[in-house]
């Protein structure tokens, strides 16, 4: 069991405020990924979950029990840090079990913990090595392995995957998520990267200055954006926002249109453009035209779809694919 | 980490040693101050009143002080440039690839552990001895009348002692520094058409700079309060000759017994170490922050 | 990265560093010699180098004329006594300082260290008076008091730099892991911060091992330390060279060695972190 409320939480260090106002409800068993540019309060709010740091005022309930005043060690949640955070003095075998020690669990049970620990993160051979002597990949396992022999109440993570390289971010991305399915213990995951939350994630927290801008599925985020600044943080390349007398014609202060949602034509479209850059991946390339009285938009199309720079296209919107938004950057 | 249980603990564990260090400073600082406002001497005991500025007033009319202001600065001014030049041509030389680097370093660092009343009678007697003194040997065989070293230069070979004393920390230091400085840039230097000389003044210098001023506030700080080395080989003579201020104070209240005058030299001690400490703090403050 | 050298240049500096390294070691290495010639032949000129009667006479004439043991012990006391009260006070404080700081902790770490450069000749009266009165004069305890007192700022000082310098993300995972803060102490931090620990044990060891302003102004005999003892050679009379060189060897000796080994520490010790 792993449920968790935040109500109307707040935290301000010295005079500057983090978080404004907060109120959260993460269900049991929920992978939940908190996501939002760099200072937005991710990370706080995730510290104050764990304990790490006092809230200002509010209330923070795990499994419906207050833990607003509880010790980081009493709530029995894990936490797999962003520098992973190993005792560099203790060989992989000492780190996964000292969350037993420290509950003084009898020798036996912490052997067949760390053992079972090891076998499902592949650690076996590395047991008796230094954190020193492991690759990134290893030692953040050891740290995903301190956290699961507690068999907490809930997975805290905070930003774990930022200081890997892509190939192996990828590789632990999949180990993660599979983790989750086979323990189905709540994981509460901070990230800077949308990528990293859109595939992680069974729900989505958006985070900009202390505030929630929107809560909910993935798809809901993609296909729902709730205003302007959720619609432009998720989703890759960014949607693309046009301004002015085009958006007045849908009846809206702005509009926008995703990279994937706008065709490209040899004639003329609803926008015509001169194409700037192409950028070719292989399987899509992304088109980067200059549009009159739109500025720069890009689209994304097949791999062999081949423009050159200079050449004149037209870009045609998907029907019902174009996303609204008023004065303020809320959705209509 | 800052909850609200964390910073309750903090405060109790610093307890102790802000209060030590509160008590070690004020106490004894106000007994000063206040002595230094009292006529006391220590053989008429009972005989106490207040005097105002008199002690000032006499230990700045004493000649002895002038004489031994000016031989604190003299000795802390030439032990400063000995070492510090020394200093740097040593590191720059030791930071030269050779055979046998560390055992040098050891060569060169170790005066820094010998103990200053050791120091001091060794150079006295085995060295500076005007006739079987090791000094004394070499001048004869290369033609020279022997040197008395500490009636004809008394000040100069106490700054011969305290220098060999501290010539092995700016080394060490200047060394230290000079070794964090990026191989690279030596490298674009060189590749910018820097000779030698081009090399030292322009990105050297500049680099161990920093740790240039650390080493001098910190020897003054030390070097203001040199005895030990004063107490076993001149005792402060030939008469005041080599009488620095820690010295003429401790004269005045250990031999002497005036308190009240010493007191008023400890205060004036005590500013003229301010000064230097105020640089130093500074320093080390900015650092504080990096 | 390596510099291109020839291998003349390197023989050349070699040969250069040797000699000025010779040149300052060489009254350490004239000390030892003579610690082991008879009285006649440490004075002789010209002075002999190595063809001399080796003896050990020296060594053990200071042991068993001069209460050389004592004042061994009472180096050994006070140094290593007020290093250990010194950690005790100030592992507490540092780890307060470096792992809970707050707005003033800056403004502390600087006072303190202000207090080290208080000119000692400006407290000698009152400190003197003080200790008369409570009979600490030339007592172990007196002394231990004085040097923890001056080296405290400096062992704070140096805990803080190697404190700072473990993560805060360790010791919060410990805390997370169910640690208290004991345990936290105990398991996590301690065995993490011992090697500075030590370095910190070291440096101090050997500055309060060559205090000589305190230890010579407050003692007399019972709490001597070495500086003390060998100050009480220059007394004018007579050439006791051989027997002074041995004397001064054994008080040097240790801390010699224990110098040589903390080379790196001492320099973030002495000055204060400013230099690395």
């Amino acid at each position: 069991m792993g449920s968790i409320t935040l109500k109307n939480v707040k935290k301000s260090f010295g005079g500057v405020t983090v978080i404004p106002d907060i109120s959260l409800d993460i269900e049991d068993g929920q992978f939940v990924v908190f996501v939002g540019p760099s200072g937005c309060g991710k990370s706080t709010l995730l510290r104050l979950i764990a304990g790490l740091e006092d809230v200002s005022d509010g209330m923070i309930a795990i499994d419906g029990e207050d833990m607003t005043k509880t010790a980081p060690a009493q709530r029995k949640l894990s936490m797999v840090f962003q520098s992973y955070a190993l005792y560099p003095h203790m060989s992989v075998r000492g780190n996964i079990a000292f969350p037993l020690k420290m509950e003084k669990a009898p020798k036996e049970k912490i052997d067949a913990a760390v053992n079972n620990a090891a076998s499902i993160l592949n650690l076996t051979d590395y047991l008796d090595r230094k954190p020193r002597q492991l690759s990134g990949g290893q030692r953040q396992r050891v740290a995903i392995g301190r956290a699961i022999v507690r068999q907490p109440k809930a997975f805290l993570f905070d930003e774990p995957l930022s200081n890997l390289d892509a190939a192996l971010r990828v590789a632990m991305r999949l180990e993660i998520s599979e983790l989750h399915n086979k323990l189905k213990t709540t994981m509460v995951y901070v990230t800077h990267d949308q990528v990293e939350a859109m595939t992680m994630a069974d729900k989505i927290v958006v985070l900009n200055a202390g505030r929630i801008e929107q809560y909910g599925s993935p798809l809901e985020l993609y296909q729902r954006p709730a205003n302007k600044f959720v619609a432009g943080f998720i989703g890759s390349p960014k949607m693309n926002f046009v301004e002015g007398a085009e958006a007045q014609k849908h009846g809206a202060h702005s509009i926008g249109v995703r990279p994937e949602h706008l065709t490209v034509s040899r004639g003329p479209g609803t926008w015509s453009g001169v194409v700037k850059v192409s950028e070719h991946l292989g399987s899509d390339t992304f088109l980067h035209v200059d549009v009159e009285g739109a500025g720069t938009m890009t689209t994304r199309t097949s791999g062999d779809v081949a423009f050159k720079h200079g050449e004149t296209v037209g870009l045609t919107p998907v029907e019902g694919r174009v996303y609204r938004f008023d004065a303020q950057g809320m959705a209509v | 980490m800052a909850t609200a249980q964390t910073q309750t603990a903090a405060r109790f564990m610093m307890a102790p040693a802000v209060l030590l260090l509160l008590a070690w400073m004020i106490i004894p600082l106000s007994m000063t101050l206040y002595f230094s406002f009292q006529r006391y001497n220590l053989l008429m005991p009972g005989m106490e009143y207040f005097t105002g500025f008199d002690n000032y007033r006499y230990f700045f009319a004493n000649p002895n002080f002038w004489a031994a202001l000016t031989n604190t600065l003299v000795l802390v001014g030439g032990v400063l440039a000995i070492t510090l030049i020394g200093g740097t041509l040593l590191a720059l030389l030791l930071d030269q690839p050779m055979f046998g680097q560390g055992i040098v370093r050891l060569l060169v660092i170790a005066p820094f552990f010998v103990m200053p009343t050791v120091s001091a009678l060794v150079w006295k007697n085995m060295l500076m001895h005007p006739v079987n003194g090791f000094f004394a040997w070499l001048a004869r065989v290369f033609g020279f009348q022997p040197i008395d070293w500490f009636a004809q230069f008394p000040m100069f070979s106490i700054i011969m002692i305290v220098a060999w004393q501290w010539l092995p920390f700016a080394t060490l230091i200047l060394l230290t520094a000079l070794q964090s400085l990026d191989e690279e840039q030596r490298e674009a230097a060189g590749m910018d058409g820097a000779g030698p000389l081009s090399l030292f003044f322009y990105i050297i210098l500049p680099h161990i700079a920093r740790a240039l001023t650390v080493v001098m506030l910190i020897q003054t700080i030390f070097l203001l309060s040199i005895f030990a080395e004063i107490l076993v080989t001149t005792n402060g003579g030939p008469g005041v000759a080599t009488t620095n201020l820690t010295f003429l104070i401790y004269m005045q209240s250990l031999l002497q017994f005036d308190v009240g005058l010493a007191s008023a030299g400890g205060i004036v001690a005590v500013i003229l170490a301010n000064i230097v400490a105020i640089f130093l703090l500074r320093i080390v403050g900015k650092n504080l922050e990096a | 990265m390596a510099r291109a050298i020839s291998t003349r240049r390197k023989i050349g500096f070699t040969i250069l560093a040797w000699g000025i390294g010779l040149v300052i070691f060489f009254p350490i290495l004239w000390t030892f010699l003579t610690s082991f010639k008879p009285e006649g032949q440490a004075i002789a000129i010209p002075p002999r180098f190595f063809d001399f009667d080796w003896t050990l006479a020296n060594y053990e004439t200071v042991q068993s004329r001069s209460n050389y043991f004592r004042h061994f012990s009472n180096s050994v006391i006070s140094a290593v006594g007020s290093t250990l009260l010194g950690l005790l006070i100030a592992i507490p404080a540092a780890w307060a300082m470096a792992f809970s700081p707050t707005k003033r902790t800056k403004d502390v770490l600087m006072w303190m260290l202000s207090t080290k450069m208080l000119p000692a000749v400006g407290v000698l009266v009152p400190i003197y008076l003080i200790f008369r009165d409570l009979r600490l004069l030339d007592t172990h305890l007196g002394i231990i008091v004085v040097l923890t007192m001056i080296n405290l700022p400096i062992i704070i000082w140096m805990l803080f730099t190697y404190f700072k310098e473990i993560p805060v993300d360790i010791l919060e995972a410990a805390r997370m892991d169910g640690a208290s803060l004991r345990q936290e102490v105990v398991h996590v931090l301690t065995p993490m911060a011992v090697p500075g620990i030590a370095s910190t044990l070291l440096l101090n060891i050997i500055l309060a091992w060559n205090e000589a302003f305190w230890t010579l102004n407050l003692t007399t005999t019972n709490a001597a330390p070495l500086t003390a003892f060998i100050a009480s050679y220059s007394s004018p009379e007579g050439l006791f060279w051989a027997k002074l060189s041995a004397a001064s060897m054994m008080a040097i000796a240790p801390i010699l060695i224990m110098g040589w080994f903390s080379q790196k520490q001492l320099v973030r010790g002495l000055t204060f972190g400013a230099v690395k």
